[in-house]
């Protein structure tokens, strides 16, 4: 069966245009989606646990899902400090029914923000975010930025569907009208291809975006002769072409985000945003990793009014990053129960914060075996939006998209199983 | 089964021309009813002022450019902090505040309908996924066509037909309500950083002016029977000297329907302004309420400032951009593909500024200057203006002079030289504020139909008891009672349902999203027009396919099917 216009579970980019055939329930071919997409689609039906798992003393066994809800529920209902963490790659239903139940426990709710694109949060919370749509770039955009991060690997199509290879309506011959400027610690791939590769030396970021934003303000007298590790003749040429651009954009990634600097380095890239857009138009994106990491924050700040890092410990929501953040959380031992959906902080966070993990009532919402695995207690498998399941998610620039369900597995979904362990939840903690 | 008497109500109806009559309210099943039977549950309104529930015409409370808003402010979200309780989650924001946090506060106030004022048809899944998230009100979106390339290239045809067709096809396919126009064309031109200036100036790259635009869009919503108007916000907002662009504008109306207004025009406010510049900044609202007096198929709403602290938000790009040069705090800005823009920024209005004071006296001589209630009604432009909760003020300044002498004496001393706001006597009665709140807002939305804004028989039984008895209340001399008394309701009842009692939320309710769905002949079916297809196949970054908001979006919804005359 030939599924047309399916949308990529993978990155914030959300390709809608892929092409899936399928035979019963295997994914035998995928079109139009990068390596990475293409591998998670064509893998769908393999690698999932076939029900939930629960430790019993040095081993595990398998479960009921009854039975792994009622064991996430009581865990939950017994912590005096919750945490709910992870939300970036399943759907915006389930991280709506999660902030109510963080709500109604008086835990904590955090997503994969806190550690990719948090900073670029508490930049735009100081001073703002002049972005738009993909499309409105895709059409536009004569001269693209990229500030530490490596597209061509990492959001593969993200240059054919907005950027550098994408057809525009404005341009005459997009590829050849358009200019790439590329910054970063390391000629990475997608060096290859920019008009401008702009090295800075490590933890440099911060110096070049005030270099940059000085010559843009027309005091180019203060900048010296480099910059970490970039000539000042490359800061003016590379400030000319941004000025001369009839539309920049910029985009960065967590090269930018959670290099020495943190939020001031997005802060001052926004400044610099800001300061072009007095010449030319230009904006700024964030390069979004999960496919519904930018989803997550939406949800949360309609319900709540802060994007993540959530503590609904004072029957208020507070929100105070660096103090709520799961890592943080984590770090101090201050949780005492966790239950983790669609992420896998055993890849990505310290080691302390591990332990702690390991040491505490956890359970782990996933559809496969992670690294997460084996630091928890319970693990339930669901159903992959995208694959097996529907669902709102949120692309890198803000616009939702319906993600589609082409095949069925028998699996429930992320929204299903966290709404039982909610309802057992409110039999015990009545709103 | 459900039915409720509402005892001894001091009832105001402008719709029905009941004015000020004391009587019981029978409902049924969530409508108002004849006569119910002697197991209802009965609410005693004890002869306090009982009206219809409130309909807000012109709000922003859900979608992008609103979460946005909360998004950038974790400032704003420190007021208005309050506990879950009961069936109430927690609420945080003062001027942004969370869905919840805005469907409590309206409710508290006696409001029951709200239209959101702008959403970008891209996003439109965002609109729709937070109405779901509002528990207490029914709600509607306008959709934004302002920058819409498919009805531009339509109008530089002059193909009007193509016009309503792209119109329709787009309402149904988002589930919006109606259109609206902000800015029109110079969102497109902020596209590259640009504006216009007024309705005469061309749209780079489509050769179309906004004065076209908008007489398109006015005939195109009337060949598609929308029940509202083409909801206009004018071009060249918030600049000294822009009144002439607006009165130019409404000159152009056409007057097309008998019912109601061919052309909704939103928060003139901002749009009355004299003088050349800052410092010869003065009120124009004297030659606006007349051309708006002289010209029945325009209605206005006020879009009032109120001084203190809020976020502005509004489609209008570029604007927001020259406010954030003057403000130097921070600044959002986010296109949208094919369609329009919008900017955000938060604003400190300040009794000592005498531009602040300007605007803040020029809203409401717009109210006092314009003679029919019916066509001037009660917004701040939620936040802009100032948060939905200052309506209470509002109602007591537009009854009572001598408030508004008091606040006057507050305000920046040089107001006086550029303002008409101290001579002008007029007060406003009960059924004037009924009007403004409720029953000319319905009418303007052409919702009275589906029983919204009156409390007629079949109504919906939207209803709102204040603790305020009117025989026993000089409005002019007791203002702060009537601040006090519009703030919070004894009762407020949601289709049949008490949902509000003396501050308190009673019930987690669901609300009714209203959408329009023009009926369209086939050969006017955008959606198999190769010319329409291949735009969006070539330019937007989505499928033409993965466009429509699906119905799985709607929970509760009124769908209003039109007959179209294409």
């Amino acid at each position: 069966m030939i599924h047309e216009d399916m949308i990529c579970p993978f990155c914030g980019c959300l390709c809608d245009d892929l092409v899936i055939e399928t035979e019963g329930t295997e994914v035998v071919r995928v079109d139009n989606a990068c390596t990475l997409g293409s591998h998670k689609l064509m893998n769908a039906g393999t690698h999932r646990l076939k029900s939930p798992i629960m430790r019993e003393g040095g081993a595990w066994r398998d479960a009921r899902y009854e039975e792994a809800i009622e064991y996430a529920a009581g865990i939950l209902l017994d912590a005096d400090r919750p945490l709910l963490y992870g939300w970036s790659s399943t759907q915006g239903e389930a991280q709506g029914t999660g902030v109510s139940m963080a709500e109604l426990l008086g835990g904590v709710i955090d997503s994969t923000t806190s550690v990719c694109h948090g900073p670029s949060i508490l930049a735009i919370q100081e001073v703002g975010h002049p972005g738009c749509t993909l499309g409105q770039v895709k059409n536009r955009a004569d001269l693209i930025v990229y500030w530490g991060c490596n597209p061509t690997e990492a959001h593969p199509r993200h240059m054919s569907r907005y950027t550098t290879y994408a057809d525009g309506y404005f341009l005459e011959n997009a590829f050849r009208d358009r200019k790439l400027i590329l910054v970063d610690v390391r000629k990475t791939e997608t060096a290859s291809i920019a008009d401008e590769f702009v090295q800075v030396k490590p933890g440099g970021d911060y110096a070049v975006l005030s270099a940059l934003r000085a010559i843009v303000r027309g005091r180019e007298d203060v900048v010296p002769p480099t910059v970490a590790g970039v000539t000042k003749e490359q800061l003016l040429r590379v400030a000319a072409l941004c000025k001369e651009a009839k539309f920049g954009a910029l985009f960065f990634g967590v090269g930018l985000t959670m290099s020495p600097g943190k939020y001031k380095n997005v802060r001052n890239a926004i400044e610099l945003v800001d300061e072009l857009s007095r010449h030319t138009k230009f904006t700024l994106t964030p390069l979004r990793g999960h496919y519904n990491v930018y989803g997550s924050n939406e949800v949360f700040t309609w319900m709540t009014g802060y994007p993540y890092a959530v503590d609904f410990s004072r029957q208020i929501a507070f929100y105070n990053p660096g103090e709520t953040t799961a890592v943080d959380l984590m770090a101090r031992k201050e949780c005492d129960a966790a239950l983790i959906v669609a992420s896998d902080p055993g890849a990505h966070f310290p080691k302390k914060c591990l332990e702690h993990l390991a040491s505490i009532p956890s359970v782990l919402i996933d559809p496969m075996h992670t690294m997460t695995t084996p630091l928890v207690r319970c693990q339930i498998p669901t159903a992959v939006t995208g694959m097996d399941a529907p669902g709102t998610a949120y692309r890198m620039d803000g616009v939702p998209i319906h993600v589609k369900k082409f095949m069925d597995l028998g699996y429930p979904t992320d929204t299903e199983i966290i709404g039982s362990i909610f309802e057992k939840v409110k039999e015990v903690r009545h709103p | 089964m459900s039915e409720l008497l509402v005892k001894n109500a001091y009832v105001i109806d402008p719709i029905n021309h009941i004015d000020g009559e004391v009587m019981d309210i029978a409902v049924k099943d969530g409508y108002i009813v004849e006569d119910v039977g002697p197991k209802a549950e009965v609410i005693d309104a004890g002869g306090c002022l009982t009206l219809p529930g409130g309909v807000d015409s012109h709000t922003h409370v859900c979608g992008t450019k609103v979460n946005f808003g909360r998004y950038m402010s974790p400032e704003d979200m420190r007021a208005g902090r309050e506990v879950r309780r009961g069936v109430k989650h927690a609420t945080s924001g003062y001027s942004v505040p969370t869905t919840y946090a805005n469907s409590y506060r309206y409710a508290l106030m006696g409001y029951t309908t709200l239209l959101e004022g702008a959403m970008a048809p891209l996003e439109a899944r965002h609109t729709h996924e937070e109405f779901s998230a509002t528990p207490l009100q029914d709600m509607m979106a306008n959709t934004l066509f302002d920058g819409n390339w498919g009805v531009m290239k339509a109008v530089a045809e002059g193909d009007i037909e193509r016009v309503a067709a792209i119109v329709g096809w787009t309402l149904s396919a988002v589930k919006g309500f109606g259109i609206k126009l902000t800015n029109p064309g110079g969102t497109e031109a902020w596209g590259y950083g640009k504006d216009l200036r007024c309705i005469k100036d061309e749209v780079p790259h489509f050769g179309v002016s906004p004065a076209e635009i908008i007489e398109a869009m006015i005939r195109a919503c009337e060949m598609l029977r929308l029940p509202h108007s083409v909801h206009l916000h004018c071009n060249n907002l918030g600049t000294p000297g822009n009144y002439a662009c607006t009165i130019g504008t409404f000159n152009l109306v056409p007057d097309l329907n008998k019912t109601r207004q061919s052309l909704y025009a939103t928060h003139v406010q901002f749009h009355s302004y004299g003088g050349s510049d800052w410092k010869t900044f003065c009120s124009k609202a004297e030659p606006v309420a007349y051309t708006v007096n002289n010209l029945p198929q325009i209605v206005i709403d006020m879009g009032q400032v109120m001084f203190g602290k809020t976020t502005t938000m509004t489609a209008d790009g570029p604007m927001e951009f020259n406010l954030y040069r003057l403000h130097h705090n921070k600044w959002s800005n986010h296109d949208v593909e094919l369609e329009t823009g919008s900017g955000i920024i938060p604003v400190l209005y300040r009794k000592k500024n005498l531009v602040n004071s300007i605007m803040w006296s020029i809203g409401l001589e717009l109210a006092l200057l314009v003679k029919d209630p019916w066509r001037c009604l009660l917004t701040t432009d939620n936040p802009n203006g100032a948060p939905f909760v200052k309506y209470p003020e509002i109602i007591a300044l537009l009854m009572s002079k001598k408030y508004r002498d008091a606040e006057f004496a507050t305000v920046n001393r040089r107001t006086e030289s550029r303002v008409i706001l101290p001579s002008l006597e007029r007060e406003m009665d009960w059924n004037e504020i009924a009007v403004m709140t409720r029953a000319g807002q319905a009418k303007a939305l052409g919702i009275t139909g589906i029983g919204k804004g009156h409390l007629g028989i079949g109504a919906e039984a939207d209803i709102a008891v204040y603790p305020l008895k009117v025989g026993e209340i000089d409005p002019a001399q007791e203002y702060q009672k009537i601040i006090d008394g519009f703030s919070k309701t004894r009762w407020t009842v949601k289709r049949g349902r008490p949902v509000a009692r003396d501050g308190e939320i009673l019930v987690h309710g669901e609300n009714t999203t209203i959408w329009v769905d023009p009926k369209i002949s086939p050969a006017h079916d955008m959606s198999r027009d190769p010319e329409f297809t291949e735009m969006f196949n070539h330019w937007y970054s989505v499928r033409m396919s993965n466009y429509p908001v699906q119905d799985e979006y709607l929970k509760r919804n009124l769908r209003m099917e039109t007959e179209a005359t294409i």
